[in-house]
C-alpha cells in the first residue's frame, strides 16, 4: 500500500490504480450531457437529486395498494375511482408525473386485467413507482399480448378456465391500474391490514394479492 | 411485504432517468414525443436481440436523449463529446478518494 491509500478508509485500489474508479461510457456521457446542460442553465442540478430522491424512497407501490385497500372498503371510493381514477387517485394525495390520465380496470371472476406497455415502458409511476426490469423487457412487451396466459403461468398465475384474460396497452396518454379482487377470508380487515395483502404484481395483473394465511 | 428490489441498479440510470424528467417539466420537450422516440430506439435495439429491460434499457433511453437534445439544438453532440473526455480526463487524473472536478 502507498502512503495515498491511507488517507482514505474507502481505499481500495491497488498501488498501480491510483486514479479514481473510472465510471462505465455510458455513465460518462450522461455526466457529459449533465454538465452540458448546466453550463447552458437548462437544467438544475439540484431538481435532478430530489426526482432520484423521490423515486428511490417516496413514491412506490404502498401508494398503489392503500388506493386498491380504501377501494376494497368504501363502496363511495370504489365508484369515484371507476368514475374518475385521476381524481380519485389524487384524493389519497397521489398524482403527478405520469398519472395525469388513470384508468383503473377491476378484476373480477369473469376477467383479469394486465398492463403491459408496448411502445416503451409507460407506467403509473405516483402509485407504483418506477417499473420493475421485467415491466421493460422486449420478453414481456412482446409476449403479453400475445400470449397472456403463459406469460401469467410463468408469474405462479394460473387463471380458472371461465375467467377471460384481457390486456391493457398504457401509453404516454393513458395509464391503467388493475384493481384485484378482494381476497376471501379478509372480513372485518382495516384498509392498513388489506393494503399488506396487494402486492406490485396484483396492480399490473402479473400476480394476485396475497391471502390472509400467507402474511 | 419483503423489501423491494433497488429501483434504479446503477447510479447512472437514476440520473439519465431523472435528467429527462427534469427537461420535461422545464418544457423541453412533451412527454409523449419522447416516448415515441424511446419506444423506436428500443424497437431497433431489439431487432437482433432481445432486450432484458435492464442496462440495455437504459443504454436505449440515453441514446434517445443524446439524439433528441441534439435535434433540439439543446445538446451538440460535438459539445457533449468534448466533455465526456474532459470527464475521463479528470476521473484519470484525481488521485482516488478526492472529488473529481473538471479543470
Amino acid at each position: 500500500m502507498t502512503q495515498r491509500a491511507h488517507r482514505n478508509p474507502m481505499q481500495h485500489d491497488a498501488p498501480d490504480h491510483p486514479h479514481s474508479h473510472l465510471p462505465s461510457e455510458p455513465a460518462l456521457r450522461v455526466k457529459a450531457l449533465e454538465t452540458l446542460l448546466t453550463e447552458k442553465g437548462l437544467i438544475d442540478p439540484a431538481a435532478l437529486d430530489e426526482i432520484i430522491d423521490t423515486y428511490e424512497n417516496k413514491v412506490g407501490p404502498r401508494n398503489g395498494a392503500a388506493v386498491v385497500a380504501r377501494a376494497w372498503s368504501d363502496p363511495a371510493y370504489l365508484q369515484r375511482l371507476r368514475d374518475d381514477a385521476t381524481a380519485a387517485i389524487a384524493e389519497m394525495g397521489f398524482g403527478g408525473r405520469q398519472g395525469e390520465h388513470m384508468v383503473v380496470v377491476e378484476n373480477t371472476p369473469e376477467t383479469h386485467n394486465m398492463v403491459v406497455c408496448t411502445l416503451c415502458s409507460c407506467y403509473p409511476w405516483p402509485v407504483l413507482g418506477i417499473p420493475p426490469g421485467w415491466y421493460k423487457s422486449d420478453a414481456y412487451r412482446a409476449r403479453a399480448v400475445r400470449e397472456p396466459r403463459k406469460v401469467l403461468a410463468e408469474f405462479g398465475v394460473t387463471l380458472p378456465d371461465g375467467q377471460a384474460v384481457r390486456v391493457w396497452d398504457s401509453t404516454a396518454e393513458v395509464r391503467y391500474l388493475v384493481l384485484p379482487v378482494r381476497p376471501e377470508g379478509t372480513e372485518g380487515f382495516d384498509t392498513e391490514a388489506l393494503a399488506a395483502l396487494v402486492t406490485r404484481d396484483s396492480m399490473i395483473g402479473t400476480g394476485l394479492p396475497l391471502s390472509p394465511e400467507a402474511t | 411485504m419483503t423489501r423491494p428490489d433497488p429501483v434504479f441498479d446503477a447510479p447512472w440510470h437514476a440520473q439519465v432517468f431523472a435528467l429527462t424528467v427534469h427537461l420535461n417539466e422545464t418544457g423541453a420537450f412533451d412527454w409523449p414525443d419522447w416516448a415515441a422516440r424511446f419506444g423506436a430506439t428500443l424497437k431497433r435495439h431489439g431487432v437482433n436481440r432481445n432486450l432484458n429491460g435492464g442496462e440495455d434499457y437504459f443504454v436505449a433511453w440515453l441514446e434517445t436523449l443524446e439524439g433528441f437534445l441534439a435535434d433540439l439544438a439543446l445538446a451538440d453532440p460535438a459539445d457533449a463529446a468534448r466533455l465526456k473526455a474532459a470527464w475521463e480526463a479528470a476521473y484519470r487524473a484525481t488521485p482516488h478518494g478526492q472529488p473529481v472536478r473538471l479543470s
